[in-house]
């Protein structure tokens, strides 16, 4: 394959991601909430931390109050009288945060198990994905949960339990990729030519691995991200005075039938974020996929 | 290699990975930061409250002999017992095992109830309409969080509707069929039956739509195929096209979903649980969480991966029943 060959390749397949209606849809839904997320202190409305007993559960008044705009309690306010829209769009900062990190973290360690466990083969892939297996064997969340429940609840560890349970699915992913890959001519010649296996495993077998896990990946921020809000919920997660969409829920669960905004417009914003990530990685994996049927 | 040699090396595999649960649950208590005990008991605990907790968790001694204690002791039914209530675990957990259980069986008997059904019709309408509404609420169904989806019905559906309950468990199904069969009563089924619905309904609705989209686009798949056109080609009428011939040959793929997915709903349950205040086994996996009530939370994640690995071997075995042609190796 030379180099001209793989731009080419590289185009066609960057065009057809684009022209993807998926990709298209997810890709504004997720630009739009990083722009919050980058943006939040300059679009809250109002400070997400004030607090005013008067305005304890106050129903949402929306944009048009008396013929005027109105930027006052749009969707209501919570149980400590603090803006909900404020909150959601501060809440979107620690949401992609930690879907992003934790994603990042079981992409790092699922791709280097994933390529070691495929590309050496024997033992060391026998223990990597029997203990891989044994992840699998819980179901995710309930993994979550444990792990958190040991380390102690905190915004730092249900990252760490949300990475460790995404890590098995990336990494077996990523090891059937890497044993396609071993056997192909490219790889055979970088080993004829005295290239050390870190050497191949690096610069040859995961940067041609990549698709398939960035896919993965982006499908997996949706995961992270209702997991989070899971954790959140059940009191294991994010802490206050940290804002998380999910500890917005569990606040709202109390007066669910007198105040149901409380818990409208989170869980709204954690769905089409979930949306948002999925059509993406939908899209991605179409786009890919044909790629692979070209034999590009 | 035939049919027993598979199920011999699955079953090998599934003690293979229940080892595995059995140190990941053991090593829970281990990771937390600090004395084990003093989490358990807090720092004020008396002395002798910490070494009746030692003399049964033996936490002096090297871990791999803690480790095989304790596997031997679970192996015989003993799980320790709660620090909060004295209760031995194996009960409370056999007490909320079967609440847990129905909920996830129910959920998924709802799921495939309306979800393939829903996957046909999209399938046999395609591009109309009726495919576009179905793949909406596929869409939605899939990223909409099921403890949000949960808190939404107890808003709407149940604040509104005098006969569904908020919160709880009615009597359990198996025993009100078991009523319904011996008395002629429905009364213990209906009541089972409204406090089912709504966290079901919760738990469901994810699974239904992975199952509406892989009816769909399965169904679609068929349909294009050659014997399909003929047996329309001979005349034969649409609607026994679709159910006799192509239905048969798309639902493979949907229940290897199904299978998958039993697990996704038992982890679903759990937060789902604490929503409806469901007296299942995610509520007491919390509840024991916010208690420091560590073996009640070992116990009750240790026999959950025991049901979730069953479930998975059952379901790979099944296959072989529905498809003829797999083949086990």
């Amino acid at each position: 394959m030379t180099d001209v060959g793989t731009n080419r390749s590289g185009n066609r397949t960057l065009r057809r991601v684009l022209r993807n209606p998926n990709v298209l849809f997810g890709g504004i839904i997720i630009g739009l909430l990083v722009l919050i997320a980058l943006f939040a202190p300059w679009l809250t409305p109002m400070d997400p931390m004030k607090q005013d007993l008067w305005t304890r559960y106050e129903a949402p008044r929306g944009l048009w109050v008396e013929g005027a705009w109105n930027t006052e309690f749009v969707l209501g306010a919570d149980e400590l009288g603090r803006d909900i829209l404020s909150r959601l769009i501060m809440g979107t900062r620690v949401s992609l945060l930690v879907g992003f990190i934790a994603t990042s973290l079981s992409l790092v360690f699922g791709m280097l198990l994933g390529a070691l466990a495929g590309y050496l083969g024997g033992w060391v892939d026998n223990v990597v994905m029997r203990v891989m297996d044994v992840l699998l064997a819980l179901p995710g969340i309930l993994l979550a949960i444990a792990i958190v429940a040991a380390l102690g609840p905190s915004i730092v560890n249900a990252m760490v339990a949300i990475a460790i349970v995404r890590v098995p699915t990336m990494a077996r992913v990523v090891r059937s990729e890497v044993l396609a890959l071993r056997e192909q001519e490219f790889v055979e010649s970088a080993r004829a030519l005295g290239g050390g296996h870190l050497h191949i495993v690096f610069r040859h077998i995961i940067s041609n691995a990549w698709a398939p896990a960035m896919v993965l990946a982006t499908l997996g921020m949706g995961t992270a991200i209702v997991a989070e809000a899971a954790l959140s919920f059940l009191g294991l997660g994010t802490q206050p005075p940290d804002i998380s969409w999910g500890r917005m829920l569990s606040v709202g669960r109390e007066v669910i039938r007198s105040s149901p905004h409380v818990t409208l417009y989170p869980g709204i914003a954690i769905t089409v974020t979930v949306l948002g990530f999925s059509l993406l990685g939908d899209g991605l994996r179409d786009a890919f996929d044909r790629r692979l049927k070209d034999g590009a | 290699m035939g049919m027993t040699g598979y199920v011999l090396r699955r079953f090998l595999a599934l003690v293979v990975t229940l080892f595995g649960v059995s140190v990941i649950v053991f090593l829970l208590v281990h990771l937390s930061p600090g004395d084990p005990i003093r989490i358990m008991l807090g720092e004020q605990a008396r002395p002798e409250d910490v070494q009746r907790l030692n003399d049964i968790y033996g936490f002096d001694q090297p871990l791999a002999v803690q480790y095989v204690k304790w596997l031997g002791a679970a192996l015989q039914g003993d799980l320790g017992d709660s620090i909060r209530s004295g209760v031995p675990v194996i009960e409370l957990v056999g007490q909320r095992l079967p609440a847990t259980l129905e909920l996830a069986v129910v959920s998924l008997l709802l799921a495939v109830g309306v979800g393939i059904p829903l996957g046909v019709l999209a399938a046999v309408t395609r591009n109309s309409p009726i495919d576009l509404a179905s793949m909406v609420i596929a869409l939605v169904g899939v990223a909409a969080p099921n403890f949000w989806v949960g808190l939404i019905l107890l808003s709407t559906v149940a604040a509104n509707v005098g006969w569904i309950p908020v919160f709880g468990r009615g009597p359990g199904v198996m025993e009100s069929l078991g009523v319904l069969v011996t008395q002629f009563d429905a009364r213990p089924l209906w009541d089972a039956a409204r406090h089912l619905l709504l966290p079901a309904i919760a738990i469901g609705t994810s699974i239904m739509a992975i199952i509406t989209r892989m009816t769909r686009s399965a169904l679609l798949e068929v349909l294009g195929l050659d014997y399909v056109r003929t047996a329309k080609a001979k005349g034969v009428r649409r609607m026994r096209v679709v159910f006799r011939h192509a239905l048969r040959n798309a639902i493979l793929p949907v229940v290897t979903v199904i299978g998958v997915q039993f697990g996704f709903l038992l982890g679903g349950a759990i937060v789902t649980e604490v929503v409806f205040a469901w007296p299942g086994i995610g509520r007491l996996i919390v509840d024991g969480i916010s208690q420091r009530d560590f073996p009640v939370v070992q116990g009750s994640i240790l026999l959950l991966g025991v049901v979730f690995v069953l479930v998975n071997l059952v379901v790979d075995l099944s296959y072989s029943f529905i498809n003829p042609r797999i083949r086990y190796d």
